[in-house]
């Protein structure tokens, strides 16, 4: 059986005893030693964080938001077709009607009373915001959910996740 | 000022100093590990971190302080102490300038000149593994034993051909006195350009005796935990790991003397005497210690550990046999000369 050849760069390891030179060992270190200076006066790698950041990429899939339309009315309907399409089952909500007060605050008749994204059950996949036929929710490209020491600060209630109201919001 | 008052404002200096350049090699050898891999180094405590050293020490002071139940606790407590006197020991012989007279009085820039400098210096330096040694026995802990056993093998074979590396110099200059190797090479009449194979052995064998890579093996992170540094906390890591630090400088020092002219440069030797020229000289030798740091911190950047028998291998049959071969070429050039 021939062995076929892939590439023709391939080099053939000889095993012949190490020469003079090599076994000085110090035409070596003096190699190595002129790489390490040449490493000296290289650009640096570090992203000194707190004041650089790493661009983020555009589809970045980060913390969630829920949208207010443009009236300043939350757009989500409790219809629960983003716990439905969770993969990970982090979302949970509670629906309520709206009384005639609250129109100003919610866009339909229905609204959620609760919800909530447990962040450490969320895989961040963004089927949520795919699901979602009122465009309510979405994933932010510039936020991540941060580190706590407790479990329950993971779990997001509308408090955290209801876009805050801007009273110059563009109607 | 009497010699008296001024002997002890200098050796007072000397210390600070030591320590100063100790503290900011520690920080030095930071800056330079991380510029070798790419990267920044300490750079928050103060501008490029120059407060780093002290933020160390802060830490290393308030943290807790541990003896083991089983340890030999004098010893264990000595250890650390032991290995701090002799690194600070060695610098006393070490000349740091010309003498310079004002008023008629005349100083000189070295703590004593003694006439057996050298051997003080190899006196001083062999007690040193027994800070090491002390240490790593008390712990009563294996890997600490593992490194200090590494340490006293490591040392004494070193010393060997450190010692038969300088008996080729002390050949050349006929002299024992560290001031009078230096006088001698005023000028461009450096000894590294006599004794460059003399110098190798004795660069490599600086490098065993300050414990630090390519021969850390005493310490050696990845296989002894910490070596015969491991049971120790607080201030006594400090002593230890600081310790190492004033070794390298001394060893620079040395190094510096030895080879390299001391306090000579050829512009400012040819200077007439006085204070400038003594302060020019200082700076000198200090430029070309800092040279001498940042070598022990690029190779140690550089190369591998050696392996415990490629240690010995080396010690005892390449760089012994080298110096009783630099020995027999020096005395041969030494008769022809004499001619």
């Amino acid at each position: 059986m021939s062995v076929i050849k892939l590439t023709d760069r391939i080099k053939v390891m000889e095993r012949k005893p190490m020469s003079f030179a090599e076994r000085l060992y110090l035409p070596a270190i003096l190699k190595g030693m002129s790489i390490t200076i040449k490493h000296l006066f290289r650009k640096k790698a570090t992203i000194q964080y707190p004041e650089q950041k790493r661009p983020m990429s555009e589809v970045f899939r980060g913390l969630h938001v829920l949208k207010r339309d443009e009236k300043g009315a939350e757009r989500c309907t409790a219809c629960g077709l983003c716990a439905l399409a969770c993969p990970a089952e982090a979302i949970t909500m509670t629906a309520a009607e709206r009384k005639p007060e609250e129109k100003n605050l919610y866009r339909e008749e229905k609204y959620a009373a609760v919800y909530e994204i447990n962040m450490l059950r969320c895989i961040f996949c963004g089927l949520c915001e795919e699901a979602c036929p009122k465009a309510a929710i979405f994933l932010q490209n510039d936020k991540m959910a941060p580190a706590s020491y407790e479990r329950e600060d993971f779990i997001y209630g509308k408090d955290r996740l209801v876009e805050p109201f801007l009273l110059n919001n563009k109607s | 000022m009497s010699i008296l008052v001024f002997k002890i404002i200098y050796i007072s200096v000397i210390f600070a100093l030591s320590l100063v350049i100790a503290m900011y090699a520690t920080l030095a050898e930071r800056k330079v590990a991380a510029f070798l891999q790419d990267r920044l180094g300490p750079n928050r405590a103060g501008p490029f971190g120059i407060l780093q050293p002290l933020a160390d020490g802060l830490k290393l002071l308030f943290k807790e302080e541990f003896i083991p139940a089983r340890s030999d606790k004098w010893l264990f407590m000595m250890g650390p102490g032991f290995f701090m006197i002799t690194a600070l020991m060695t610098s006393v012989v070490i000349p740091f300038g010309s003498d310079v007279t004002i008023d008629g009085v005349t100083y000189a820039l070295q703590g004593t000149d003694l006439n057996v400098g050298l051997l003080y210096i190899f006196g001083v330096v062999s007690l040193g593994v027994y800070g090491i040694l002390i240490g790593g026995w008390a712990s009563n802990n294996k890997f600490s034993l593992l490194g200090a056993i590494r340490a006293a093998s490591q040392n004494i074979s070193y010393e060997l051909a450190m010692g038969l590396s300088i008996i080729a110099l002390v050949m050349m200059t006929s002299s024992l006195s560290l001031k009078e190797i230096v006088d001698q090479q005023a000028g461009w009449q450096w000894n590294i350009l006599y004794q460059p194979l003399g110098f190798l052995i004795f660069l490599i064998c600086a490098f065993a005796e300050t414990n630090r890579a390519p021969f850390d093996l005493p310490e050696c992170e990845t296989e002894l935990v910490g070596g015969f540094h491991t049971e120790f906390s607080s201030m006594k890591l400090g002593f230890y790991l600081f310790a190492e630090y004033i070794n390298m400088f001394v060893s620079c020092a040395i190094l510096a003397t030895l080879y390299f002219g001391g306090y000579h440069f050829p512009f400012v030797s040819s200077m007439d005497p006085g204070l400038t020229k003594t302060i020019l000289q200082a700076v000198v030798l200090f430029g070309k210690i800092f040279f001498f740091i940042f070598l022990f911190m690029w190779v140690r950047w550089t190369l591998p550990r050696f392996r415990y028998d490629q240690l010995m291998n080396l010690g005892w049959k390449v760089l012994i046999p080298l110096a009783v071969v630099n020995i027999l070429l020096t005395g041969v050039f030494i008769l022809i000369k004499a001619g």
